[in-house]
């Protein structure tokens, strides 16, 4: 786009934090809900610019992240069939279940992919009509749109051979968890863009009032998230609490239109456990019965995996905002980006590696 | 997985009874679904997630957003004597620092 230099400049971005130092009082703490802005905010050393009064709180909005182990678990047993070609996101691979990744069941001689776009795996199929083609459908209403058109095209082509493990997660009902927990620290969000330009933000005016939280719709470049925040210690100083859009330019307040029909079409809302959360009610999608034929749960018995998660591994609170990475006992030793204990060190959107990558071993602030 | 990426519209066709284009994201050129941005036309710039289209982007608010930074940037000058200068004293309004009004957003 021709404007990313200049949502980047960093005479601007100090200028942005400049102000908001000018307007804090006293101590704030706000989620970015999306893995990708807490990605943008440590790479971008944005934390650091801010006043100390402001604590970010890392959200749970990281797909991979949050994908249950028992999830994973049932990828790893379907890919590792001898008739399956297994499609998957390239940062699923490394995702460790309860004994071993997808990157292993490659190595021992599954046909696992990785694609692009989830059309990709569609075409495989049609490709190889000898085959199962199981493509892997996690993702928060940002990726959903394109998981069910997979499936739409896949039945419009009549494809037999092609199904969907699907564990798709949805942040409304994320964000009423995380306000509804006793330990709850968070007092406004950071509502994650690239969801909103799907999903528009419709669905936060009742959240913001329920919780007396301030929701604003953020976007990923440095100028975007300072000036999400910016707004959001605005809210808070005053005393107020509404929704704002700070990205217009990509989100509109109804959304995309007819990903939102689609998405009716072929999904309808179900309970699902997020990986270290737990089961947070009506905060997934599943197929619709119309397209349960490409349900890969059911085509390969698979529905009654169940997985434990390494007891030592925080990652749930760290997805929480609980605690920061740093304060897991765990964190860089033994728990590497190379050697991942937990999906937030797994994923290179994840809080855990963001701070590895960036060397953020010490308390910042 | 999740970072869509803003990318230009090169090229629309059909293909399979879906509505498909090339997308220039910076000089690579990846074939991406357009179903669901039924109004991009060529020349327009969008944001792709996982080969998907899903929202035109705006060039005027883009620029509005741009214009605020800015000008959120000319106000911190116009204060920056007035705190070099009040450096020991508190700021003019402690609840609005922008002296009482907020500045214009829209
Ligand atoms: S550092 Fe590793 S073990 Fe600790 S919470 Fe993060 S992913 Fe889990």
């Amino acid at each position: 786009m021709k404007y990313l230099a200049e949502f980047r400049n960093g005479e601007i971005a100090q200028r942005l934090a400049a102000e908001i130092r000018r307007m804090t009082t006293r101590r704030w703490a706000i989620m970015e809900v999306c893995g990708g802005q807490t990605h943008a905010i440590i790479r971008n050393g944005i934390d650091q610019l801010l006043p100390p009064e402001i604590e970010l709180i890392h959200g749970p909005g990281c797909p991979v992240c949050v994908t249950p182990l028992e999830v994973i678990d049932k990828a790893l047993a379907i890919a590792a069939r001898p008739d399956v070609i297994f499609c998957s996101f390239g940062d699923m691979l490394r995702v460790p279940g309860s004994r071993h990744d997808l990157f292993r069941v490659k190595s021992e001689g599954g046909d696992v992919r990785v694609v692009y776009s989830p059309l990709d795996a569609v075409a495989i199929a049609r490709d190889n009509p000898h085959k199962q083609v199981v493509f892997f459908g996690i993702g928060f209403e940002t990726t959903a749109p394109a998981n069910a058109m997979a499936v739409v095209v896949a039945k419009r082509q009549g494809l037999k051979n092609f199904s969907m493990l699907v564990s798709h997660v949805l942040v409304p009902p994320a964000i009423e968890a995380i306000m509804n927990s006793p330990s709850n620290r968070v007092q406004a969000f950071l509502a994650a863009g690239h969801v909103c330009s799907v999903m528009g933000y419709w669905q936060y005016p009742p959240l913001a009032e329920k919780y007396r939280a301030p929701i604003v719709v953020t976007g990923f470049e440095p100028l975007d998230i300072l000036e999400g925040i910016r707004r959001a210690v605005r809210q808070l100083e005053a005393g107020a609490a509404y929704v704002e859009n700070a990205y217009p330019r990509a989100v509109t307040f109804e959304g995309n239109q007819p990903a939102q029909r689609m998405l009716a079409e072929v999904f309808e809302p179900t309970d699902r456990a997020w990986r270290g959360i737990g089961v947070i009610p009506n905060s997934g999608w599943r197929l619709r019965d119309a397209y349960r034929a490409f349900d890969a749960e059911a085509r390969f018995d698979v529905a009654d995996i169940r997985a434990q998660e390494p007891p030592i591994c925080r990652s749930g609170d760290v997805l929480q905002g609980k605690i920061k990475p740093i304060e897991c006992p765990a964190f860089g030793n033994p728990c590497t980006p190379r050697t991942p204990l937990g999906a937030t060190m797994v994923s290179s959107e994840g809080a855990c590696a963001a701070y590895y990558n960036y060397g953020r071993f010490a308390r910042a602030g | 997985m999740c970072l869509g990426i803003p990318g230009r519209v090169q090229e629309i066709y059909e293909a399979d009874g879906i509505r498909m284009g090339k997308v220039n994201f910076g000089g690579v050129v990846k074939e991406v679904c357009l179903d669901y941005v039924p109004e991009i036309a060529v020349g327009d710039y969008t944001i792709v997630h996982v080969g998907f289209a899903i929202t035109r982007i705006d060039e005027a608010s883009a620029q509005e957003s741009l214009r605020l930074f800015q000008k959120l940037g000319v106000l911190d000058e116009e204060l920056q004597p007035e705190q070099h200068a009040g450096a020991s004293g508190p700021p003019a309004c402690p609840v609005h620092p922008w002296g009482g009004a907020a500045p214009d957003e829209r």
